[in-house]
């Protein structure tokens, strides 16, 4: 018997181990917001005061946890603590961004801002950034026109027809070192060209489409082309084996499979350069006239007009760029969530 | 409907390397022909080469004749479309079209080709199609839900009734059952019985209990070596076959003692 409980002594392993209080996390953060506080009402500045306050967090529940539950429970803690803190630096520029645009733009919002333009017929006429909402409607939606046919097409030819070949693996680098061109040179590009077509100091809408298109186009490109190698080859010999043609399995199968994706693909190309000002300045002008023709006279767009607000610096023209930034902001996100349900739709169902 | 095929010669290529060397045969119309044999054997690149599937993949050919109903399906000039249109297949995973439902599914071969039809005429061909498969009881109530929503066993059912919608000639199966359990196996092995009135089948199939229940004739494939192509090692009534091989590497794969 004694030799039996020998042995089962020695292959007991404890399952049970000592673990820190549920609320310890809490604990410590109140301890280390505490301490934060303490320093800012000592006088060290408020950044400063929080990064100490994390350091303290970091480093007081790691050492604790040490001393009581062992190694693998502080790397634990640790760990877990660094990414939310990355999480934490991550998410605060972003929600302090959105916070002060609708804080300070929300307000100048009226019906007379979205409905009237800068140009005045009365003394007395209230100004508004119609022109510049139709203006970027207008010209984003030019650029959409010209960049998702040729996306998506290039995307196609890059997976259907040109798998692997040279020319398409010359394409797929292409595109990447157009996703990275800066944008003030897609705008040189597109001044260029319509100066060599049209003669000097031509300024229209659809030049700021173009523009724009140059920086869709490899977003779209590369967000079809990955939507489309997830079609499963199932599929496209299914149709082949019916004795479908190779062009008909593309528009009927693949496209509707991938559909989905490539919308939400393609919204967040627009979403990239509907905020473009550099270009447009260049080559789509400004004007306080609401501007309705995209293939004539200068179209001035959201950030242009911002970008001009800002620059006159007085209290009146700034609240127009906080109302303009708004403005903006909205149109975004109405793109990406009319892109989340027109790709909720579209999905392959099931059930 | 059903047409024989003729076979001679035929090698087959994945760019430079020979996949599979030098196959003669004859499979009947009207009947089930399977092919064994252990993987990578070449079993389902020749079958894929008899409907131009195989040169789906870039760099793969295919040298020889295989002529049915009269016409070498390599000559040039045969546009391996029309091929397709008298050669269906049903595939080893169920592969129904995720954006269609199941009445989509059915008439997908028909709509991508022949474009436009009248209702009643589709409907017709749906409940045709669909209980050829033995499939209408389980889905004619729900014909117009996603063909994703069905169980594995239904969607191949599902798949072999878009196959023989389009009324082809032969059907190909390329291990049909191996996704599936025993319970849709068995449907799936009785709606060959039926079909092969209709149609010339050719299934490939790793269940040698599969072949010799489904098949009239039978085609052991083998590699000569590690390394050297698939070749057809006999072909013989499946009877024959599995009662009397004239190869006694065929009696060791069919009794189980491989080599």
């Amino acid at each position: 018997m004694t030799t039996l409980e020998e042995v089962q002594t020695r292959v007991h392993v404890p399952l049970v181990q000592p673990r820190l209080p549920r609320q310890a996390p809490g604990i410590v953060g109140v301890i280390a917001i505490a301490f934060g506080g303490l320093l800012l009402v000592l006088g060290t500045g408020l950044v400063g005061s929080v990064i100490i306050g994390a350091i303290a967090f970091l480093v007081v529940l790691p050492v604790w946890s040490l001393v009581i539950e062992g190694r693998r429970g502080a790397t634990d803690r640790l760990m877990t603590g660094l990414i939310w803190t990355s999480f934490g630096i991550a998410v605060v520029p972003l929600v302090s961004l959105i916070w002060r645009v609708i804080s300070k733009g929300a307000g100048r919002i009226d019906g007379t801002f979205l409905s009237y333009s800068f140009f005045k017929t009365q003394i007395d006429q209230p100004v508004g950034v119609y022109h510049a909402i139709i203006g970027t409607l207008l010209i984003t939606l030019g650029a959409a026109i010209i960049s998702v046919p040729v996306g998506v097409m290039a995307a196609i030819y890059l997976v259907e027809y040109g798998k692997g070949n040279k020319l398409a693996k010359a394409i797929t680098f292409l595109v990447d070192v157009m996703t990275g061109i800066p944008s003030i040179v897609a705008g040189l590009f597109a001044f260029a060209l319509f100066t060599l077509i049209f003669g000097p100091a031509y300024v229209s809408g659809i030049g700021g489409s173009v523009a724009l298109s140059l920086l869709m186009i490899p977003i779209v490109v590369r967000a079809t082309e990955e939507m489309l190698m997830l079609v499963p080859d199932d599929l496209r010999e299914a149709a082949y084996a019916l004795g479908t043609p190779k062009w008909k399995t593309i528009v009927r199968i693949v496209l509707p499979t991938a559909l989905g994706g490539i919308l939400t693909g393609v919204t967040l190309a627009i979403s990239r350069v509907i905020g473009e000002t550099a270009p447009l300045l260049l080559i789509a002008g400004a004007t306080d006239r609401t501007n309705m023709n995209l293939f004539d006279g200068a179209m001035t767009t959201l950030p242009v007009l911002i970008y001009g607000q800002n620059l006159r610096g007085d209290a009146p023209a700034e609240a127009i760029a906080w109302g303009a930034a708004f403005i903006l902001i909205v149109i975004v996100m109405v793109l990406n969530l009319a892109a989340r349900i027109i790709g909720k739709i579209f999905a392959p169902k099931k059930g | 409907m059903a047409k024989s095929i003729d076979i001679s010669d035929v090698n087959i290529y994945y760019g430079d390397f020979l996949a599979v060397e030098g196959v003669n045969m004859t499979i009947r119309a009207g009947a089930v022909t399977a092919f064994i044999g252990p993987s990578g054997c070449g079993k389902s690149t020749f079958l894929r080469s008899l409907n131009r599937m195989h040169e789906v993949i870039p760099g793969a050919r295919v040298e020889g004749k295989i002529v049915v109903d009269g016409q070498d399906l390599y000559e040039p000039g045969v546009d391996p479309v029309a091929v397709r249109r008298q050669v269906g297949m049903v595939f080893q995973r169920p592969n129904p079209f995720p954006t269609m439902s199941i009445y989509d599914n059915v008439l997908a071969g028909l709509r991508l080709n022949a474009g436009k039809m009248k209702k009643s005429a589709a409907d017709e061909i749906v409940e045709k199609s669909l209980r050829g498969a033995n499939l209408w009881n389980e889905v004619k109530d729900r014909l117009n839900k996603p063909g994703m929503g069905l169980s594995g066993g239904q969607q191949q059912r599902l798949c072999i009734a878009r196959a023989i919608a389009v009324e082809p000639q032969v059907l190909l199966m390329d291990e049909p059952c191996s996704a599936l359990d025993p319970i849709s196996t068995s449907a799936i092995e009785d709606l060959i019985h039926e079909l092969k009135n209709e149609f010339t089948i050719v299934i490939v199939t790793h269940n040698m209990q599969q072949a010799a229940r489904v098949s009239d004739d039978t085609g052991f494939f083998n590699l000569k070596a590690t390394g050297e192509p698939g070749h057809l090692v006999e072909f013989n009534p499946t009877k024959k076959m599995f009662a009397n091989p004239d190869d006694p590497a065929t009696e060791a794969y069919i009794s189980g003692r491989f080599g």
